[in-house]
């Protein structure tokens, strides 16, 4: 995709609003920024399911909703096993002929917790079941909403609350776990990465998945001041040295096609991504090699795979 | 016309859930509870049930699946027993809250460890608050009565709660009984066509499962007691209804031979046809005993209850389930508190029998009678257990 926007396309993009002012994200909240968009690529004939996590909790304190659409959230868990009673609810009652036959989006949105740690079960099981439905992980690689907990999407190096930087340790000591290569190994049609500092190629993203039979996910880094401890007037950029640097590379896996959609002739340093966060800020240039390693090792195979 | 089978109950439960004509099944396998599901899975195999059948990846996203299912609009049932019930139990509380009809058959067995996979009912009453109306039926034609009648009543607006209908694992899912089953068109006039009461269409876009702040928790779970509490009526009318079309009848506690009795045996699910059978032979012997079978436990029926008991000495509540720690079996406690403010009140000798499967026989209900007429019986105690 062409990163330079022209400057009229902004004003191709659907002006309703089905994600509303009034929720309660806090300032620079990549995440509420990402599901307007999502919402925005979706339309008004959508049902949203969410998880426990951030996104509920800012949009649904009773009696107040930040939602347009229908909305339900149930337990922590179980966000993919209710979208997938949902939508398969729907299904049967239109062949018995008891509710009109129109296609309605069903998308899941959940947290990194609510996706690769505690609802990992229940969205393998929606995957292989082929539920005719989205799952958007909207990852802000930590229990945010809980105070900033490690998840098993916490990249390595981060300082949280419960892998604190100290003395004798770096923070967390583990790799981010890879949910969109766990999805793609389902054999499910469309997977793909975004992050709403290319909301275009979001929307896009989000567009191309609805458009296609069965389940699809899209994970979607989503900036946390508050936790990556960050100015919140430079989410956008950290977003997209997210991608410069090569910590978080866009791209789809079309029926198991590979293609990278922001290309990087050559990745920055990944100092540029880190030092403008507060959660790496501890990290001596040994450990920010490691990372450096990794990431260009990374890299490289998301190359071959998109060659192939 | 019904037609009058030898059918295990497993399957005449199966048979009732195809009349009610579920939109949707989703389930996880779990012994004893499988014959259910499998024969469901068998009718919407062969288009005999018109449902979508969802193999669910464990007990927890099986309700998780009927959850989604209810709030989009479908008659929606599953099945489960022991662990699996243990897995579903965050879910089973949100299930009420959210006011979602679901009808759910739990074949009782015990929790591990040690594992079981037998008899008893330590699964359900690890689940007595979770806010489910819920049935204990005593042999097959029960459990397919009561199959149905749950959809009417969990689907009814002045109710709209989760039903389970308990029976016991093994020794009532899997023995074959004499069963009435109705036909379609008699239970056409029966069950009735379910509504939701709110919505899920973009349309009217609604939000279901918001956070409520300490400003509203209470309300909210005040209003959850009310419409279980309230469900009793329409539970009353149901029954009558049910009655009136098809001769059976159905009250909260079925009382057996409680005139000028000096005690009374209080059950919970099959083991009350055993305790039925020892009453008559205890009776012929002479001794004045009677027997109240509990057949709704939520909404839980207190004033029959102690009117049943204004004139007896002894109730002796028998029951298969045990609260470690505490005093007895949850059902004594129960029924203790239920008259302790009470001026007349019989002593309560709780008796807990028949965990993991053991067997319970009609000499254990005679033994259990003659320990309670003693001077002094204890507060509870076992029956059959080696020590």
């Amino acid at each position: 995709m062409n990163t330079t926007i022209p400057v009229y396309i902004p004003k191709l993009i659907n002006k309703e609003e089905n994600f509303v002012y009034g929720h309660r994200a806090c300032q620079g909240c990549g995440l509420a920024l990402a599901v307007r968009l999502i919402l925005k690529a979706a339309g008004k004939n959508t049902i949203i399911v969410s998880p426990t996590g951030c996104l509920e909790i800012i949009s649904s304190p009773f009696p107040q909703s930040a939602w347009n659409v229908p909305w339900v959230h149930i337990a922590f868990e179980n966000a993919a096993a209710v979208a997938s009673g949902i939508e398969s609810a729907l299904k049967i009652l239109q062949t018995k002929g008891k509710i009109p036959d129109k296609k309605t989006n069903i998308i899941a949105i959940g947290g990194d917790g609510g996706t690769s740690d505690i609802g990992l079960q229940a969205l393998s099981g929606a995957f292989e079941r082929g539920h005719n439905f989205l799952y958007i992980c909207v990852d802000n690689e930590a229990y945010m909403n809980t105070g900033i907990q490690r998840s098993s999407s916490t990249p390595f190096g981060a300082s949280t609350t419960t892998s604190p930087a100290g003395k004798i340790s770096i923070g967390q000591i583990t790799w981010k776990k890879n949910m969109p290569e766990i999805a793609a190994a389902h054999n499910i049609p469309y997977v793909a990465t975004a992050n709403p500092s290319y909301p275009l190629d979001l929307i896009q993203k989000v567009q191309t998945a609805l458009a296609i039979t069965g389940p699809k996910y899209i994970h979607c880094l989503v900036q946390c001041p508050t936790g990556w401890g960050c100015a919140t007037d430079l989410i956008i950029r950290i977003g997209t040295l997210a991608v410069e640097t090569g910590f978080f590379p866009l791209y789809e896996i079309i029926n198991g096609k590979y293609r990278i959609n922001v290309d990087v002739p050559k990745l920055r340093p990944i100092t540029d991504y880190l030092k403008y966060q507060a959660r790496f800020r501890h990290l001596k240039p040994a450990d920010i090699e490691i990372i450096q390693k990794k990431i260009l090792q990374e890299w490289q195979k998301l190359k071959e795979k998109a060659a192939k | 016309m019904s037609k009058r089978v030898g059918l295990e109950v497993s399957l005449a439960i199966a048979e009732a859930v195809k009349l009610a004509d579920v939109d949707m099944v989703a389930a996880y396998p779990i012994t004893p509870q499988t014959h259910i599901v499998e024969r469901l899975a068998e009718m919407v195999a062969d288009g005999e049930l018109k449902a979508a059948y969802i193999n669910a990846e464990s007990e927890h996203s099986a309700v998780s699946l009927c959850v989604g299912s209810s709030i989009a609009g479908a008659r929606t049932f599953t099945a489960t027993s022991a662990q699996g019930l243990a897995l579903m139990h965050e879910i089973l509380f949100i299930t009420s809250a959210l006011r979602l009809p679901i009808v759910m058959v739990v074949v009782n067995r015990a929790l591990s460890a040690p594992l079981s996979i037998w008899g008893d009912h330590s699964d359900i009453m690890a689940e007595r608050d979770v806010g489910w109306i819920q049935l204990f039926a005593q042999n097959g034609q029960e459990a397919f009565d009561m199959t149905l009648q749950a959809f009417r009543i969990a689907e009814d607006h002045n109710v709209l709660l989760p039903v389970i209908v308990n029976i016991d694992g093994f020794t009532l899912s899997h023995v074959i009984e004499p069963v009435d089953i109705l036909d379609q068109e008699e239970v056409k006039k029966f069950i009735k066509e379910f509504k939701p009461f709110y919505p899920l269409d973009p349309r009217t876009p609604l939000s279901f499962g918001a956070f409520a702040t300490p400003e509203y928790y209470m309300e909210a779970k005040k209003q959850l007691e009310q419409a279980l509490f309230n469900s009793r009526k329409t539970i009353l009318s149901v029954w009558k209804e049910f009655k009136k079309l098809y001769g059976r009848n159905y009250t909260p506690i079925e009382p057996y031979k409680t005139n000028d009795a000096q005690l009374l045996l209080l059950t919970i699910g099959g083991i009350g046809e055993t305790a039925q059978t020892a009453v008559d032979e205890m009776r012929e012997a002479g001794i004045k005993v009677g027997l109240l079978k509990l057949k709704l436990y939520r909404p839980f029926p207190i004033n029959e209850l102690r009117r049943y008991c204004q004139n007896i000495k002894t109730l002796v509540v028998v029951e298969r389930a045990l609260s470690v720690g505490g005093q007895g079996g949850p059902l004594g406690f129960e029924v203790r508190s239920a008259f302790y403010h009470e001026r007349k009140k019989p002593f309560i000798h709780d008796i807990i029998l028949g965990l993991g499967g053991r067997d319970v026989k009609v000499d254990d209900f005679k033994s259990i009678v003659k320990r309670a007429l003693k001077n002094k019986p204890k507060e509870y105690e076992f029956i059959g257990v080696r020590e």
